[in-house]
């Protein structure tokens, strides 16, 4: 589910809109024919096993080591709707699930915010609040939250782009997007926990909840 | 590395024998089209393996998502109740697109449910159980639809009948 046919290194497959995922079980072939055509016209014009040129002018700002446990949660502050802005500030007093994912409208993003969204009344029962980041803007997480009906809030890490994923070591600049990493914050700010995911792989809820279940629960008042 | 919390039991819904060299649980839901495309590699796998393989199903019903799937997977768990469990089951996968309840009240009357047992589906007898099964798929790591389970432990590889076959064949 989670792997690719295509080879196309200039065309970013995570902007597949969602009629995409919708039409799939009638794709026929003339909408793969169209793919790989343009795929054959990506492929003349730069061939895979040319080097991407690289702007001498771009520089990256690195990762920030991760944030260990018991270190406090780097602050932000991120659009979650056009206008909206959430900081970690205005989450404090609670547990805070925060959930980097790489991209809006990938298949196992997918499957990964469904499936917080299916258990926000786990996640209340510890007292805790969920937040997803991508360095998507604010208008793609207004369309992508209304497509999946999510019930949670998305933030949008996306000027300057990730430097929130930055602060917390799990932005990939190979490929502009961070990592799959959730970190479990406890009311005061410290990090309780954190993870990072193969970045195709869904790392499901099991290790969130085991450890909002270590919390303690004063925390949760 | 996710492993199955609640391992297979005499109360879940299972073919093969639950002591067979390999026990498959999977976490699905009526609705999901991925579920629907795994249906018939399962058979498959199953109809290769006899009696070696023990399948299990348990409800994972992504009800944002697919609205149809919680009563879906009531009209199975009625179904249970009279032992015709898995011919609702698979009547839900071969006609996934049609989970509306009057298809679904057709599909019951097929199998030969009576109406009380339709009724049961229709008033939440069942819904507390599904609940649990979703709850106790969270916590085993269930990271979306459908999950498998390959004795108690996540498979997070290709799900086609024929990998899954190359695969078993190392553990039997």
């Amino acid at each position: 589910m989670a792997t690719r046919k295509k080879s196309a290194p200039k065309k970013s497959p995570r902007t597949k809109p969602p009629r995409a995922k919708l039409a799939k079980p009638a794709r026929k072939q003339p909408r793969r024919h169209q793919e790989e055509l343009l795929d054959e016209a990506l492929e003349e014009s730069f061939p895979a096993s040319d080097p991407l040129p690289v702007d001498p002018g771009v520089t990256h700002v690195a990762n920030a080591p991760k944030p260990d446990v018991g270190d406090r949660a780097p602050d932000f502050a991120l659009k979650a709707t056009p206008d909206q802005t959430i900081s970690l500030k205005q989450l404090l007093g609670k547990p805070i699930v925060l959930v980097f994912y790489p991209a809006d409208w990938s298949p196992v993003c997918g499957d990964q915010v469904s499936l917080y969204n299916e258990m926000l009344s786990e996640f209340q029962g510890y007292g805790a609040q969920i937040v997803g980041i991508s360095v998507d803007g604010a208008w793609c997480h207004t369309a992508f939250a209304k497509d999946r009906k999510l019930r949670f809030p998305l933030l949008a890490d996306f000027e300057p782009k990730g430097a929130v994923a930055k602060r917390y070591g799990v932005y990939d600049a190979a490929t502009g997007t961070s990592e799959r990493a959730l970190f479990v914050i406890d009311g005061e700010g410290i990090v309780r926990w954190r993870y990072v995911s193969p970045v195709g792989i869904n790392p499901g809820a099991d290790g969130i909840l085991d450890a909002l279940e270590t919390l303690p629960k004063a925390g949760n008042a | 590395m996710s492993q199955l919390r609640r391992p297979a039991t005499a109360s879940d819904h299972h073919q093969g024998p639950l002591d067979a060299a390999i026990v498959v649980v999977e976490y699905g839901d009526y609705q999901c089209p991925y579920c629907g495309e795994e249906y018939p590699h399962l058979k498959k796998v199953q109809k290769h393996f006899g009696d070696k393989i023990c399948f299990v199903f348990r409800n994972f019903p992504l009800t944002q998502a697919h609205p149809r799937a919680e009563r879906a997977a009531e009209f199975a768990e009625a179904a249970a109740t009279v032992g015709k469990f898995w011919e609702m089951h698979d009547m839900l996968y071969e006609n996934q697109k049609a989970l509306d309840d009057e298809h679904l009240i057709g599909y019951a009357k097929k199998i030969g449910l009576t109406d009380e047992v339709i009724r049961t589906a229709l008033d939440d007898a069942y819904l507390e159980h599904i609940r649990k099964d979703f709850s106790g798929g969270v916590r085993s790591g269930v990271n979306g639809t459908p999950t498998l389970f390959v004795n108690n432990v996540r498979y997070n590889g290709e799900r086609d009948a024929e990998s899954l076959i190359q695969l078993f064949n190392e553990i039997a």
